[in-house]
């Protein structure tokens, strides 16, 4: 058995570590609390745009005369990894990973190539020593969420697929639901589905009477313009609840951190005390026994 | 309530503005539109540049780059990448921004190809309107 000491230095020491994991926690409520409010305040944009992208659906555009909206035969899939640059938000990011990894392969297996873009360090990582390509990469954006991250990998994906690089573009991320429950979620993004530019409709659409619309320019400008920002919302959207889901993990995790060690240390305190009875009954045994001899 | 548009600023990062007003212009990509309350149904993109509201004798302006507009059912919506108030606009910063820029584009011509030249562009019209409106 350990001597008293050190079980002593092992409780001082875990003590420490609670400290800190519930410092962690309390941050991530903090921050949280940040990501929610910045999910809320992006909201009406999001929903103001589904509202006109529908609009436009309704207008009756012919979709193959959309690069964007064009579907043709997928010889590359472009998977979009949306993880956090943390660590330490339990088993947030391996989740991400491991979906991630088992659609690349199932596409694999389908025959069709499959490659990333990676937003967030921690799926970069794991994806560099992986045979899967990495054509993008933005790592160490997300603590400070910007519209010009999302812009910045928008246009790079629109690029590749534009240039024929990649046939369809998926988007994977850490959807919110709430505090206690993230979900990894996948959304195409490319080719743009007129079914998603509906859906989008039924989210976001005013009630009232539809009207004619008068479009400046036409239509089909006004389509080309929004379709490339329609994608950098999205990505936007999925960068906000991957920020949001990653600070709720770690909150999670941290808790379960801080109790797991309390529990330790209320089991080493069982064994420090029972150690320090022993010792004694065996020094009080050592006296009567001396006293005992000198008779 | 009457004779007044309602008008919602949004950016991705807020609700800027949610107010009824008498009347709203905007920078469409076809030339400055103003709508009042009752303005037929429009859908209009925009490009970086002022934009004003008038309510009740007030002028607010604010510099806007790029987006686009809907107006329907007496309420216009601009969506924009980025808008600022006039007096929320930091005239520092923006003045930095278009040095910065003046200097890309000189570079950019100098040598041309690695600079790309329509952003530095944008960069430059987004600065020189934030500075006008902050002047007003």
């Amino acid at each position: 058995m350990a001597s008293l000491k050190d079980i002593q230095l092992k409780i001082v020491g875990i003590k420490k570590t609670a400290q800190i994991t519930q410092a962690m926690n309390m941050v991530a409520a903090a921050k949280l609390r940040g990501a929610q409010q910045r999910m809320e305040d992006f909201r009406p944009y999001a929903e103001k745009f589904s509202g006109v992208m529908g609009e436009l659906a309704g207008a009756g555009i012919n979709p193959d005369a959309f690069p964007l909206m064009a579907a043709r035969p997928v010889k590359k899939v472009m998977l979009i990894l949306v993880t956090s640059d943390r660590g330490l938000c339990g088993s947030f990011n391996a989740n991400l990973i491991k979906a991630a990894g088992r659609f690349l392969k199932t596409q694999q297996e389908e025959g069709r190539e499959g490659c990333l873009a990676c937003v967030g360090k921690k799926g970069n990582a794991f994806f560099k020593k992986s045979p899967f390509e990495t054509l993008h990469s933005s790592v160490g954006i997300m603590d400070n969420i910007q519209m010009f991250n999302a812009r910045q990998v928008g246009q790079e994906v629109i690029k590749l697929f534009l240039e024929e690089r990649v046939d369809e573009v998926q988007l994977i991320y850490g959807r919110f639901i709430n505090v206690a429950v993230q979900r990894p979620t996948m959304n195409r993004i490319l080719p743009i589905s007129t079914e998603g530019l509906e859906e989008a409709e039924g989210g976001g659409a005013d009630e009232g009477p539809k009207a004619t619309y008068t479009y400046e320019p036409d239509p089909e400008e006004i389509l080309n313009n929004l379709l490339p920002m329609f994608v950098n919302v999205q990505i936007m959207h999925a960068m906000l609840e991957t920020g949001a889901s990653e600070q709720a993990s770690r909150m999670t995790a941290m808790d379960n951190a801080t109790r797991a060690c309390k529990d330790m240390i209320d089991d080493l305190t069982m064994v420090f005390n029972k150690a320090r009875q022993s010792a004694i009954t065996a020094e009080l045994m050592d006296i009567v026994g001396g006293a005992e001899a000198l008779k | 309530m009457a004779n007044k548009i309602l008008l919602e600023v949004v950016t991705p990062s807020k609700l800027l503005v949610s107010e009824e007003v008498e009347l709203a212009t905007a920078p469409g990509t076809d030339g400055v539109f103003g709508a009042m309350a009752n303005h037929a149904p429009l859908l209009a993109t925009l490009k970086i540049g002022e934009m004003h509201y008038l309510n009740e004798g007030n002028t607010v302006s604010m510099a806007l780059s790029g987006g686009f507009c809907d107006v329907s059912n007496n309420r216009m919506t601009v969506l924009a990448e980025s808008a600022e108030i006039s007096t929320e606009i930091d005239v520092e910063r923006a003045l930095k921004a278009k040095e910065r820029a003046e200097r890309r584009l000189q570079e950019a011509e100098a040598r041309k190809g690695d600079i790309d030249l329509a952003r530095v562009q944008t960069a430059l019209a987004r600065a020189l309107t934030r500075i006008q409106i902050a002047g007003h």
